[in-house]
């Protein structure tokens, strides 16, 4: 957290937590899943589900899906703008409790039918939580560069992969690694605080046994 | 570098190197960013520019937002100044019409600066705006303020929370009104110490205030919560330059603040179903709205 977390973002209103926050989880879910996915399934939480409507939530979802930024001042368009862009979506209000009172489950398919599922949480000023990758819980906030790498669960991976960071002189700022169980899928999520580029994702992704490199910059 | 634990330790580290609180935050923000001081001004001061035209855009405006709920009372305050009708003095009528058409600017989906949110967005630039004017300030102090502003709220944002959903509209209009009531009395030359006074007179004095948004917009009752937070800012600022002081430490406020928030119902915390989003009148507007 930094001054322009509390002082800041510059955003279209009129929520922070509704709005702002919804358009970042829109955003990483984007980057997930790879670009612009074909089709949505949307599920909100708690405050989300009662009063996404009024805040303007679904549509701050599908503007960062869509890759704007919450200060872009076509967010009250979006739903339309999904629509010209061959983007179909469906929100469904959950009556489950939620992580967080501000949460969405965002299920997005490609073109090609692969499916990727990424949970947020909004947790006030406009700053997010991401909780949930696919089937594996997770936790990082999108303001660092944020690596995620779903690989196998074998010895020496952390090594192989981090060895790759410190050869550019990248520094880490935080990681943690996740898996379902022993042996099976495992993710890293490192947040460094230099930048990353492709170059440096292909290296992560010919590694042994990483399934896939996955580069979020920072959404702020 | 500063943990942002601690108001007072902020307001204690200020005093004994003799200088504001913005001065301190400022560098260590700089620090913890790597970034340089002056490029930190420059982002600062594009909000403050963002607020200012928020500020001038809604009291001109007198439109209403999409749902019908709100708009047009920025230009009323307006009016009312003009005839000479300020009760309070103009720097309280100029600053409740700031407060009002930066509210109202965002209800219409309208670029503002949260601060600490979007519901809460009118609080600060209002109250500061109308002392540069009032007073002759610079840009250049007014955005310094904020940096004072910002600070105290990485602590409340720590500490307790300033999310409507989390901790109701004390941890949003609330912490606005302390981060505001802090940044003025620096504005205007006070303390360090005066300063997080400042700011625990203004978060006492909306301990307990529920978010109870009406149709679940962020329009009704927040507009005007956003004049009532400024006027809130105001009073305890001008109590804190007075000399008085919090019985209660500033840190403790706000502990008291998020535990009074953890204990507040899920109904009172951003949902619309309970408070004034539970009356006769509003569960009509809501059907209304989204019939």
């Amino acid at each position: 957290m930094n001054v322009f977390d509390i002082i800041g973002p510059i955003m279209v209103g009129p929520s922070s937590s509704h709005t702002a926050g919804a358009v970042r989880i829109g955003k990483i879910a984007r980057a997930v899943s790879g670009g612009q996915p074909a089709m949505v399934t949307i599920e909100l939480y708690g405050s989300f589900a009662q009063t996404y409507k009024g805040h303007g939530t679904d549509k701050a979802i599908i503007a960062g899906l869509l890759g704007m930024a919450p200060d872009d001042e076509r967010i009250k368009d979006s739903l339309e703008l999904a629509r010209d862009l061959g983007m179909a979506f469906k929100f469904k209000k959950s009556g489950n409790k939620a992580v967080h009172p501000n949460t969405a489950l965002i299920a997005a398919v490609d073109s090609q039918g692969k499916k990727t599922i990424v949970q947020g949480s909004s947790v006030g000023g406009g700053r997010i939580v991401v909780n949930r990758i696919n089937e594996i819980n997770v936790k990082f906030n999108g303001e660092y560069y944020t690596l995620l790498v779903p690989h196998h669960d074998t010895p020496g991976m952390i090594a192989a992969v981090t060895n790759l960071l410190a050869d550019q002189g990248i520094n880490i700022a935080e990681m943690n690694m996740y898996r379902s169980q022993r042996g099976g899928e495992a993710m890293m999520v490192i947040e460094t605080d230099q930048a990353i580029n492709e170059e440096l994702v292909s290296l992560i992704e010919a590694v042994n046994s990483v399934k896939k490199a996955v580069l979020i910059k920072p959404i702020y | 570098m500063i943990s942002y634990d601690s108001v007072q330790e902020l307001a204690d580290k200020a005093t004994k190197k003799g200088k504001p609180i913005s001065a301190l935050v400022l560098a260590d923000q700089a620090l913890q960013m790597e970034r340089s001081q002056q490029d930190l001004i420059e982002e600062m001061n594009k909000s403050l520019q963002v607020m200012a035209e928020a500020a001038s855009k809604g009291i001109n405006s007198g439109s209403k937002s999409a749902s019908g709920l709100s708009g047009g009372d920025a230009l009323k305050m307006k009016q009312a100044i003009h005839a000479g009708q300020s009760l309070g003095g103009m720097v309280l009528s100029e600053t409740l019409a700031k407060a009002l058409a930066i509210a109202e600017v965002n209800a219409c989906m309208g670029r503002i600066v949260a601060a600490p949110t979007a519901g809460s967005c009118g609080i600060i630039p209002a109250l500061l705006l109308t002392l540069k004017e009032a007073y002759d300030l610079t840009e250049a102090q007014v955005v310094m303020s904020l940096f004072t502003a910002a600070g105290l709220g990485m602590v409340i944002a720590k500490k307790a929370s300033i999310s409507g959903a989390e901790g109701g509209c004390q941890a949003e209009c609330g912490s606005a009104a302390a981060m505001a009531a802090a940044a003025a009395v620096e504005l205007m030359g006070g303390t360090p110490q005066m300063c997080a006074h400042a700011c625990a007179i203004a978060l006492k004095s909306v301990l307990g205030l529920v978010c109870d948004p009406v149709a679940g917009l962020v329009e009704v009752p927040c507009v005007k919560r956003n004049a009532s937070g400024a006027a809130n800012a105001l009073i305890a600022a001008e109590m804190a330059l007075a000399g008085i002081e919090s019985v209660i430490p500033v840190d403790e406020v706000i502990a008291a603040m998020k535990d009074i928030g953890d204990a507040m119902p899920k109904t009172l915390k951003e949902t619309a179903e309970g408070g004034l989003a539970d009356t006769p009148t509003a569960k009509k507007m809501a059907r209304e709205i989204f019939r």
